[in-house]
């Protein structure tokens, strides 16, 4: 029978359509159990960097490293962590929102803008944005490795210790949970205070340093640095992970009800058909 | 039993061991240190090599690229590396990720147009939101 036959057309189209986003919902979910386990698994390193320069921020307070110190902003710089592809819903547009919201607050307070990407989204959007991009980093792939992320850092540090920059930011999306994720604007640079614990400093010991505090104390600021940026890159996968998941799964929800409405249309048109043959041939039988 | 010392090895990407030791070896840049219980603070950075743990039954060993290592009284830290780390390799690393940055920027725009940005920006999210509305009423 040719009844609706755009419409069956149009139904196993759908229905393609609706395999491949399940298809893909699967896979982000099954890859965001994984980029939340590695999010995990950087955990106790950045904790217990953080321990030591806690420390030595109390047991030696008169050194002061650069990266502590609280500059006059004229100059910014921003690491903006983005996914490199696409079909995760508004996670990248609502993470550059407020990115460009922060930037827009101190291009007004006459302060130039730097920017590090990492990500071909954030990359794509700064460059139409015309921003100074000074380094980026992108297809990192589902499993991160620090070491494609130290040469990007560094550029922002060395920018930051040479007084080329006074901020540093990191942008990125945190993972709530499968539902939510939400963007975060930190400062890396300079090192937010420590909280005050003064019952530290009641008993007060040092390290014995190997080769030297300065040095040493150098070495951790910086590896403290790409932890966090490292952290900020696996949190950001994770979103972008689950976000995909989401989207995927309302598209093959959206899919399914359009290939209900389209059966229910070819149905009533074939009935159509059918009643309509019908009275053809009861016409034609009561016309002989 | 033996005294026995805390050991943590943790790299930025994952925990690579944690338990307790008789005594624990690491290649510091001045040469190689053996730590018992008891040991002073220390704080010290690493080169490549290995990480020895003694624990009362056996000898673990870890290779680790460089990084830090703390000791306290009665846990030892060692904070690895996982990359080889050298002064002309960063170097070398963050050439290449400027190289990236500058070739791509050579035909851009002289100047932020923060508002044509944001125009962009609020339409992107406008068509979401339009989705998002379109797929509640088929829902109703």
């Amino acid at each position: 029978m040719a009844v609706g036959k755009e419409i069956r057309k149009q139904i196993k189209s759908i229905q393609n359509t609706q395999k491949i986003t399940r298809a893909m919902e699967m896979v982000a979910a099954s890859k965001m159990r994984r980029a939340q386990e590695r999010m995990q698994a950087a955990r106790p390193y950045a904790h217990k960097i953080r321990q030591v320069i806690n420390h030595l921020h109390y047991a030696r307070p008169e050194y002061k490293h650069p990266f502590v110190l609280e500059r006059e902003a004229k100059r910014v710089g921003f690491i903006i962590v983005t996914s490199d592809r696409g079909l995760c819903g508004g996670l990248n547009t609502n993470l550059l929102r407020a990115t460009l919201i922060e930037m827009k607050s101190w291009h007004d307070k006459q302060a130039e803008i730097d920017v590090c990407t990492i990500g071909s989204k954030g990359f794509a959007f700064c460059k139409r944005l015309g921003a100074n991009i000074v380094s980026h980093v992108a297809h990192l792939g589902d499993a991160p490795r620090i070491e494609d992320l130290i040469g990007t850092v560094k550029i922002m540090l060395d920018a930051y210790s040479d007084g080329k920059l006074d901020r540093l930011y990191l942008i990125y999306n945190r993972f709530v949970n499968t539902m939510s994720q939400q963007q975060m604007v930190e400062q890396l640079l300079p090192l937010p205070a420590a909280a005050e614990d003064k019952a530290k400093l009641e008993h007060h010991w040092d390290y014995i340093y190997e080769p030297d505090a300065r040095a040493v104390l150098n070495d951790l600021l910086t590896r403290y640095i790409e932890s966090l940026v490292y952290h900020g890159v696996s949190e950001n996968l994770a979103s972008e992970q689950s976000a995909r998941m989401v989207a995927m799964k309302s598209a093959s929800d959206n899919a399914g009800t359009l290939i209900d409405e389209l059966k229910l249309k070819y149905n009533k048109a074939r009935q159509a058909a059918i009643t309509q043959e019908i009275s053809e041939i009861v016409g034609g039988a009561a016309a002989v | 039993m033996a005294m026995t010392i805390h050991v943590d090895i943790v790299s930025a990407e994952k925990e690579i061991y944690s338990g307790l030791a008789e005594m624990v070896f690491a290649p510091l840049v001045t040469g190689e240190v053996g730590i018992l219980p008891r040991h002073a603070p220390l704080l010290a950075r690493m080169k490549p090599g290995e990480v020895r743990v003694r624990t009362p039954s056996e000898e673990l060993s870890f290779y680790v690229s460089g990084g830090m290592l703390e000791v306290q009284p009665h846990v030892v830290t060692v904070l690895a590396d996982t990359a080889l780390r050298a002064k002309d390799i960063d170097e070398a690393a963050a050439l290449k990720a400027k190289e990236r940055a500058e070739e791509a920027m050579k035909n851009r725009q002289s100047d932020i147009d923060y508002a044509k940005a944001q125009a962009e920006l609020a339409e992107a999210i406008a068509q979401l939101r339009a989705i998002q509305k379109l797929r509640d009423r088929t829902r109703k």
